[in-house]
């Protein structure tokens, strides 16, 4: 029923379309436009991920207080049922103890909730996906910062903890900056698929707290590895030292408590933090924008 | 007609699928297997809903162009395919740079200030900090949120439905669009603001190339439209100037 001007007649739409330099829209940019619209998109990315963060706690009457709360609670609860009434301290004294395991599960609900938020950033967030442009890789990008904002918060804690138990700020406190930069490398990249994965399988979001779960119970979060796994084949510890939430929480150790020496860090731990960091910032990224063109179908 | 007309949006036999519950099967990939393990037994339970059905139409540069349709006919689905928001099942839109939707509820946050989601609405739709910082102050005369005392350091929450509303259109009119589509933005909050919002849209159709408009209220094609769409169960029943389909269409709903 469409009436096509006189000279364009007897175009098809793609003809007429590449006649006037027309664009397919939604279609997926190259890699290398993307990241550079995403680049763009830095301020928004920051924005939103402090905006979200700020939302969180608005309504509560202490209000940003609780960013540091919530961590500290979290601490006192797996002190008290790992450390008074399962004492899976063994191998570590008191004052070595409390630290590693506020580290632990301060560095893990890191990466944890990175991966929550991942799941939900785009089947979540479907309305924004569908009323406005821009990188969708913006989304999980800016959920991580979000967490890594979190994760600042809850360092004021940490270094109140660790000086409480006798480790002071020293030199080795500055690998903090490192070991929180690969790790919101490894983040994000995972954001980033389990974004893709969430965006095609919304379920993952109810599945995704138990993978998390077991994940956090074998990667030494509360106990040891070593120790605790002594009496078993050497390659199961091996395993677990060597994945990616053990490394960073045993660099993390390492840097900020004295009584906390190298001989607990598995070999080549740096060369495997930032390979870990790589492989899946670098692969996560390629993978989520691989479907960039499909997210928000419902 | 003139010759010289330059097309800005073509769509080509398009066709918009929405899958209610979740991805379809069939693929080979792990996400895709362990999709299918999870919804074992649940595969009837995805619905396809085929939203649009083939329409096909060519728009001008400079051309406001109305969508009408009862509810539920795929208005606004057409204009988020064509904005690239939805994915094409089948057929293609090509449009002349970045189509975009005048709204940006949902990058806005209940519980933050109008202050900071001026801000955030702003930079959602892709405009700089400059940009935001030289037309702040005239987004929010503009919302008039500020006449009754200063609302635009309480968070969007303690708004009125009315005031949330103004808020909304005057952060998303702020931007200047290439090709501009507007769902049905013109019916909010009183009066005094529906004459204001509706000269910012007159100026928005002047500085915009093409203009879609989605509204139930024929009026209100009739005052800005000058060709009219009508979609009907997705598929498009009339395409001509907007007298001819209006007049066809009243006598379709029996007015």
């Amino acid at each position: 029923m469409t009436a096509p001007p006189s000279p364009d007649e007897g175009l098809t739409a793609a003809e007429l379309a590449a006649k006037y330099g027309l664009s397919v829209s939604g279609a997926r940019p190259s890699l290398v436009e993307y990241v550079r619209q995403l680049w763009d998109r830095r301020h928004f990315i920051l924005a939103f991920s402090r905006a979200k963060l700020t939302a969180q706690y608005s309504q509560a009457k202490l209000g940003q207080l609780w960013q540091v709360v919530t961590p500290l609670l979290n601490a006192a609860v797996y002190f008290f049922i790992f450390g008074v009434i399962l004492e899976a301290d063994r191998g570590m004294s008191r004052e070595v103890y409390i630290p590693f395991l506020v580290t632990g599960v301060f560095v893990f609900t890191f990466t944890q909730s990175s991966v929550m938020a991942g799941v939900r950033a785009i089947s979540g967030n479907l309305g924004l996906v569908r009323a406005l442009h821009f990188p969708r890789a913006s989304l999980p990008v800016s959920f991580s910062l979000q967490q890594l904002q979190q994760l600042l918060a809850s360092m004021i804690v940490l270094v109140a903890v660790t000086c409480v138990f006798g480790s002071y700020p020293d030199l080795s406190w500055l690998l903090m900056v490192p070991v929180l930069a690969l790790q919101f490398l490894f983040n994000t990249g995972l954001a980033l698929i389990m974004a893709r994965a969430g965006a095609k399988t919304p379920d993952l979001a109810q599945l995704m707290p138990f993978v998390m779960r077991t994940w956090m119970y074998a990667s030494g979060v509360m106990y040891s590895i070593p120790i605790m796994l002594a009496d078993k084949p050497q390659w199961i510890a091996d395993v677990l030292q060597w994945n990616p939430a053990a490394i960073y929480m045993d660099l993390m150790r390492f840097a900020l408590i004295d009584g906390y020496g190298s001989e607990n860090l598995p070999d080549h731990v740096w060369a495997a933090a930032g390979g870990w960091a790589l492989l899946f910032a670098l692969g996560g990224f390629v993978y989520f924008w691989k479907a960039e063109e499909r997210y928000g179908r419902g | 007609m003139a010759d010289t007309r330059v097309p800005t949006v073509i769509a080509d036999e398009l066709h918009i699928v929405y899958r209610v519950n979740g991805a379809k099967t069939g693929k080979g990939s792990a996400t895709a297997a362990l999709s299918r393990i999870l919804k074992r037994g649940e595969e009837r339970g995805v619905r396809k809903v085929h939203a649009v059905k083939g329409v096909s139409f060519v728009a001008y540069r400079g051309e406001a162009i109305g969508l009408i349709g009862s509810n539920g006919s795929g208005k606004s689905t057409l204009l988020r395919a064509i904005a690239g928001l939805l994915p094409a099942e089948k057929g293609k839109v090509f449009t002349d740079g970045q189509p975009s939707l005048l709204g940006v509820n949902a990058a806005l946050m209940n519980d933050l200030t109008g202050e900071r989601n001026v801000i955030l609405g702003g930079l959602a739709m892709g405009m700089s900090r400059e940009e935001i910082r030289e037309r702040y102050q005239e987004i929010v005369d503009f919302s008039g949120i500020n006449e009754k005392g200063d609302f635009i350091t309480l968070p969007m929450r303690t708004y009125s439905s009315g005031m949330a509303a103004r808020l909304r259109f005057s952060i998303a009119a702020a931007k200047d669009h290439d090709v501009l589509m507007i769902d049905e933005a013109l019916a909010t909050g009183d009066r005094k603001f529906q004459k204001r919002s509706e000269a910012r849209i007159r100026e928005l159709r002047k500085e915009a190339g093409t203009v879609f408009l989605v509204s139930h209220n024929n009026k209100s094609i009739r005052d800005t439209c000058d060709r009219v769409l009508w979609l009907e169960r997705g598929e498009l029943r009339m395409d001509g100037p907007t007298d001819e389909v209006i007049k066809e269409y009243e006598k379709f709903t029996g007015k």
